[in-house]
């Protein structure tokens, strides 16, 4: 098998604010294969959102990855130079991200935003940047792109900047897209068209995807893979179908118990009791445990992160299911 | 656009008129100048011929039509005291003034620009906090005090500027050869003497102004940094340069725009310090002049003009964004 296009390996992304360090990335590891899509899920502030940015080489100061590798097709990113990280944005690796209004420049044309992709990676002529920008619109469904150039967002509705964000994306054929919650902020129905058209684009040029969210359902549709975040750690990850049907980590098994249309009628609503901790704060231990029903003496330690059955891997003393306690 | 353009016109008449009758009041309420132009001794037939000449033994609504009339015709009336038409007293000097508060805007925009970009890009730097604490030097020296200092240093001291007047001047159509230097409108910036005399004064009138771009740039700058709209032309992989001078400067302009056009207009109308200082003959100090004899055809007539100035200049600002802001729609209702 050709090496994964993407190999993350215990990533620590930290803020140092003047409050204290906060280990918003804290050992993060997971593998994107070539063509396939993996869903990172989690709460508000579980470190996701900071995970896309640490890959693609935008977190901002006062953060800053301060440990872990990144291996993009062999390439440790976490070192690379600004320059090489120019070059592979927006051109290897491409970013899409959640609110698509305010994701295009209000006063910039979107030929303009678009022609100006090209031309930061490629040695074309303008002429050439403009015909590429306009098949790459057409490509995501935006109907007569050539008058569309020329248009401001501000004329766009939601959907269709986000199609030319993702058109945006496409314009060099990325190996890897880092989508960071692409399609909370659209209406279901354009959320469901955008989905089919981004599955139907990984599968067809062999781009990678990296799908941020918060949603369960869309990851449940699209995702080969699925990586949970909780407090900055990943906490399990494993093949879609095996962690949606048989939860290993317990907050995994309550995001999915908090899916309202798993309930029924006239029920209370469920949810998993508590909040997210405070990143700057986080107790010892296992960060679940004051939320989780099954903590117990053990998860005073800090769990590791190890691998129950091949594929399948799960940071907690005391997981769901009977197999995987045997297992431990 | 044309229908906006008229309904802008419309209401700039608007405007015009009802200023018009407040400041006809306004000088009216001020005091009576009959005091002051004519000499104490001057026996009760002469007082009368003179008060009836100036049209002052009219009720204030006749003298307030009379005025409005020949204000339609152009004629905004004589000064009591050049015995010229005050039209043709402002006329002369605006171009003094006009020159003195473009070249302020102009040093504001070229120093406050740049420094505002770079305390904006990076405002933890040293450099960075020295602009921010010099601008608020700017923003409170008191202009009269930065001006006699300029002159001790400059002109005194080191003798290198010269400290009043406006020196040599010469037309525009004269400094292109086509008619002799001292036919038509003045202007100073055309030679050299002439800039030499302008560089002081512009310099004191643009301190406050270079400190006002200087905030707002920096303030647009540390806004709109954190947009999304920047990490995403970042994360297309544009290099700095690109993200700073495209996406971040097109969008502080607008703020910017706004601020440095009614700044123009304030300057234009109201820069009777830095004139006084430096003996710089331009409108600022003759509306000075005029209000201490009471002159009131020169004060309405100028206070007109500063209306209809600033009026063009708030809707040349407007045009302005409309090029700059491709939301803001011109056509759309009200102004």
């Amino acid at each position: 098998m050709a090496a994964p296009t993407l190999e993350v390996r215990n990533l620590r992304t930290h803020f140092f604010t003047r409050a204290g360090v906060v280990k918003a990335v804290d050992d993060v590891s997971f593998t994107v294969e070539r063509g396939k899509v993996l869903g990172l899920v989690g709460e508000s502030g579980s470190g996701k959102t900071v995970t896309g940015f640490s890959i693609i080489g935008l977190v901002d100061p006062p953060g800053r990855i301060v440990g872990g590798q990144i291996l993009f097709q062999g390439r440790d990113l976490a070192t690379a130079t600004e320059a090489e990280m120019r070059g592979l944005r927006g051109n290897r690796i491409a970013m899409i991200f959640q609110d698509p209004m305010m994701t295009l420049n209000p006063v910039l044309r979107i030929d303009t935003q678009m022609i100006e992709t090209v031309l930061a990676h490629k040695k074309v002529s303008h002429e050439e940047a403009r015909q590429r920008a306009r098949d790459t619109l057409g490509m995501v469904g935006i109907p007569s792109p050539d008058e569309r150039l020329k248009s401001y967002p501000h004329q766009f509705s939601g959907g269709m900047r986000q199609r030319v964000a993702i058109a945006i994306a496409l314009l060099h054929e990325p190996d890897l897209i880092v989508a960071d919650e692409p399609t909370t902020a659209l209406d279901v129905t354009i959320q469901g068209q955008i989905l089919a058209e981004v599955q139907k684009l990984a599968q067809t040029t062999g781009t990678s995807l990296i799908w941020i969210t918060h949603d369960l359902s869309v990851v449940a549709g699209l995702a080969d893979d699925i990586a949970v975040m909780y407090a900055g750690r990943v906490v399990e990850h494993g093949a879609v179908s095996d962690v949606l049907d048989r939860p290993l980590h317990p907050y995994t098994a309550g995001l999915i118990g908090s899916v309202p249309s798993r309930n029924k009628r006239g029920e209370p609503l469920r949810q998993i009791p508590g909040m997210t901790p405070s990143l700057l704060s986080l107790p010892p231990g296992c960060a679940f445990r004051s939320r989780c029903p099954r903590a117990a003496e053990a998860c005073l330690a800090e769990p590791e992160i190890r691998e129950t059955l091949p594929g399948r891997q799960v940071r907690c003393f005391r997981p769901m299911t009977e197999a995987a306690e045997q297992a431990a | 656009m044309a229908v906006y353009l008229v309904r802008r016109l419309m209401q700039a008449l608007l405007v015009v008129l009802a200023m018009s009758m407040i400041v006809f009041v306004g000088v009216y309420a001020i005091g009576d100048p009959v005091e002051i132009l004519i000499s104490p001794d001057a026996d009760q037939l002469e007082r009368e011929r003179a008060i009836r000449a100036l049209g002052l033994d009219l009720p204030l609504w006749q003298q307030y039509l009379v005025f409005l009339t020949n204000a339609l015709q152009g004629d905004l009336g004589r000064s009591f005291v050049f015995n010229e038409p005050a039209l043709k007293l402002i006329l002369q000097r605006m171009p003094a003034t006009l020159e003195l508060a473009f070249g302020a805007m102009f040093l504001s925009i070229l120093i406050g620009l740049p420094l505002g970009l770079y305390a904006g890009l990076r405002p933890n730097s040293p450099a960075s906090k020295t602009i921010m604490a010099g601008s608020i030097l700017g923003f409170s020296l008191p202009t009269f005090w930065v001006g006699l200092m300029l002159i001790m240093v400059f002109a005194v001291q080191l003798g290198w500027l010269p400290s009043t007047g406006r020196g040599e001047t010469c037309s525009v159509l004269g400094f292109i050869g086509l008619q002799p230097c001292n036919a038509g409108l003045q202007w100073s910036w055309l030679t050299g003497d002439g800039l030499a005399h302008m560089v002081m004064p512009a310099v004191n009138l643009a301190l406050f102004k270079i400190s006002l771009v200087i905030r707002l740039t920096r303030a647009g700058v540390r806004e709109t940094m954190l947009m999304d709209y920047v990490k995403f032309a970042r994360a297309k992989g544009l290099s700095a340069s690109r993200v700073t001078f495209v996406h971040v400067f097109k969008n502080i302009l607008i703020p910017v725009v706004t601020v440095v056009g009614l700044e123009l207009g304030s300057t234009i109308a109201f820069s009777v310090v830095t004139e006084s200082v430096f003996a710089w003959p331009g409108m600022g100090k003759l509306i000075i002049d005029s209000i201490n004899v009471l002159d009131r055809p020169v004060i309405v007539a100028y206070l007109m003009i500063i209306v209809l100035m600033f009026i063009t200049i708030n809707l040349v600002v407007d045009l302005t964004y409309s090029l700059l802001d491709p939301r803001v729609r011109l056509e759309s209702k009200g102004t």
